[in-house]
């Protein structure tokens, strides 16, 4: 397999550089900003109190980020305070426009034909979607990266065995395993986190792998392997902190990935089935209703545009923040960063 | 170049035995085959006469050899619905799936390499980073919802293209345009990043002390060297090409391989299935093999070992 193989459709190739430019103009670094942590601040601290600071520098990202915080607490909160509203029918308020207030706040984004609010129903799928990809990215990024650096660490036919077992899974499209699987099985919502999580292993896999295998022989592992460490301890404190960043930008990433496979399979009718609703089973329903009622396909769809587009800028934010090699670009004005670039990469 | 290939095939050829043999067992996994091939409805009585047609009382051995030799027949039983072959049914939908998907390759590959080469031209500057906000955006953008609003915009408000049918040109347009934004969108990145790098190496400053212009830098030096990681890429982006193409035909009633998945899906019709997802794998397992031998002739280092 290529190098580039593993970035295949979860994380794009970015050629090393912010996808996500700020805004121009922005960010000139401010005196108490740029102040140091307090001394008595631990190590750790302060590692975080460094990327709250690199987080907020950076506009784009943290637009971003306050988006996904929203979209979390929505799913958390937003059914219960909602309540009844989702399914309660309104049969004078049919197909009313969005944007219009007479109907009270609850219509500001429209209703369906049935007289339901899109924004109660919105806020309800908010719920569905994210509480299947939330699972299948954390059940993948698990069982892949445990998998990956325990193959990575041994080395030999573990290594091999993995590599096959991932190439066999990637060189399938994902969609079409999930149409067999929930052709045999019924399409419940677990099944299709299951399935999901099965699709996006690979990816997992083979970054940890990779990982895991040029750290483990390197000097501080040779190390704590001299000292008697157990192979299971050393993969644990030695193994996984190194990787972790790389793996949790890589799950970002992919997060994108899992929600729109969600959302299609949803759309095509072998997803979340009704009367549950999730993003992709609303842009579905609201399909044959175009003609006369846009909003009730378009406003879904882009629930789902809007959190696949912050998950990717804070997956590219996330690269080069945790890359040292490369987190100096985010903590210069944006100005300086272009210099000191062109210097760098273009011609001459 | 023979070894070369045969490695490559044999290597290849495992996933596709997984996948035939994956497809057979999950089949049989349900426990009665017959639930699944035959409507929900179904009497008990025909559920019986279809065990007994289809050789589901036998032992599971010789239903798999059957099974196996049927694979190698395109003998796949017939459809539920329309009573013909289910093979015929899949390699008749076939060649309009390869005329979509190949038409959308076509066009995300070279766009991509014109908009990713521009962008590379001026690392930082306006159009990189405009080419890369819109290309990140485009690879994260949902088709299904792409598709309706295209039939929104174009079909519904403007009037100006059909919504679906088989007649005129116009058809072409708005899946053609629905499936290439996410291939494009990735492979202006991948080509961006290549570029970026090649454009920054000592052959391109040669040229450009001898005094050649951007044009011919760019086609004549710099985009030979960046075509390989795309080609790659773009490979796996063609395999990704299935998942939008079972969502874009269903849209747009195109009659590929992935409308007739999804249809046959939704009747209970799991031969036709069976039938359209292996001929899909044998396809897949055909382009990665393409792959492999155009990666080979662009790369001369990859052509030296292959010949040895």
């Amino acid at each position: 397999m290529s190098p580039m193989a593993h970035d295949r459709q979860g994380a794009p190739p970015t050629g090393g550089d912010p996808a996500a430019e700020p805004i121009p103009g922005q960010t000139r670094v401010r005196a108490d900003e740029a102040a140091p942590a307090p001394p008595q601040a631990t190590g750790r601290a302060a590692a975080r109190t460094s990327m709250w600071r690199l987080l907020l520098r950076d506009r784009v990202a943290t637009v971003a980020a306050g988006v996904l915080v929203l979209i979390a607490s929505t799913a958390v909160v937003g059914p219960w305070l909602v309540g009844d509203l989702a399914t309660e029918q309104n049969l004078d308020a049919v197909n009313t426009a969005p944007f219009h207030s007479e109907n009270g706040w609850a219509y500001i984004l429209g209703s369906d034909s049935l007289g339901r609010s899109m924004l109660a129903r919105l806020v309800v799928a908010t719920r569905t979607t994210i509480s299947v990809a939330v699972p299948a990215v954390l059940i993948s990024l698990f069982i892949g990266s445990v998998w990956g650096m325990w193959a990575g660490y041994h080395r030999r036919w573990r290594e091999t065995l993995s590599m096959r077992i991932a190439d066999i899974i990637l060189s399938f499209p994902s969609l079409l395993l999930a149409v067999v699987v929930l052709y045999v099985f019924s399409p419940s919502a677990a099944n299709i986190v299951a399935i999901l999580a099965i699709a996006r292993l690979p990816i997992y896999l083979r970054t940890a792998r990779a990982e895991s295998a040029e750290l483990q022989s390197r000097l501080f592992v040779d190390a704590a392997r001299t000292f008697g460490t157990r192979s299971g301890a050393v993969i644990r404190r030695h193994v996984l902190p190194t990787v972790l960043p790389t793996l949790l930008t890589v799950a970002t990433a992919d997060f994108c990935f899992v929600m729109l496979s969600e959302s299609s399979l949803s759309f095509l009718g072998i997803g979340i089935q009704p009367p549950d609703i999730s993003w992709g089973l609303m842009t579905a329903q609201g399909r044959q209703y175009l003609q006369t009622s846009w909003w009730m396909s378009i406003f879904p769809g882009l629930a789902i545009v809007i959190t696949t587009v912050s998950a990717s800028v804070l997956a590219a934010w996330f690269r080069i923040a945790t890359d040292p090699a490369q987190r100096w670009r985010l903590s210069l004005p944006r100005r300086k960063r272009s210099v000191r670039k062109a210097g760098q990469e273009v011609r001459r | 170049m023979i070894t070369f290939l045969r490695r490559r095939a044999l290597t290849s050829v495992i996933p596709l035995a997984v996948v035939v043999l994956g497809v057979f067992c999950l089949a049989r996994l349900t426990g009665n085959p017959a639930s699944l091939y035959l409507p929900l409805n179904a009497t008990d009585r025909m559920r019986q006469e279809f065990a007994e047609r289809n050789g589901f009382d036998q032992p599971v051995l010789s239903q798999m050899f059957d099974y196996l030799g049927g694979v190698l027949r395109l003998d796949f039983g017939e459809s539920l619905r329309t009573g013909q072959a289910a093979g015929g049914m899949a390699l008749d939908a076939f060649p309009a799936t390869l005329q979509l998907a190949g038409f959308t390759m076509l066009i995300a590959v070279l766009g991509s390499a014109v908009v990713g080469s521009w962008a590379a031209l001026k690392p930082n500057g306006l159009a990189d980073r405009v080419c890369s906000t819109m290309s990140m955006v485009a690879a994260s953008v949902p088709d299904f919802w792409l598709a309706i609003v295209g039939v929104w915009i174009f079909a519904v408000t403007l009037g100006w293209l059909p919504t679906s049918g088989v007649t005129g040109h116009g058809i072409w347009i708005l899946p053609i345009a629905t499936l290439a934004v996410r291939p494009f969108g990735v492979l202006v990145q991948v080509v961006r990043g290549a570029m970026v790098s090649a454009l920054s190496s000592p052959y391109v400053k040669l040229a450009r002390s001898k005094g050649a212009d951007d044009y011919r830098i760019v086609t004549r030096h710099a985009l030979r060297n960046a075509a390989a990681p795309a080609l790659t890429v773009a490979g796996d982006l063609t395999v990704g090409l299935v998942n939008g193409a079972v969502v874009v035909e269903t849209i747009f009633g195109w009659p590929g391989i992935g409308k007739l998945m999804i249809d046959s899906i939704l009747q209970r019709d799991f031969a036709v299935l069976q039938a359209a997802v292996l001929l899909t794998a044998v396809a897949i397992f055909v382009l990665n093999i393409l792959i492999d031998v155009c990666y080979a002739l662009l790369d001369a280092r990859v052509r030296q070992t292959v010949k040895t």
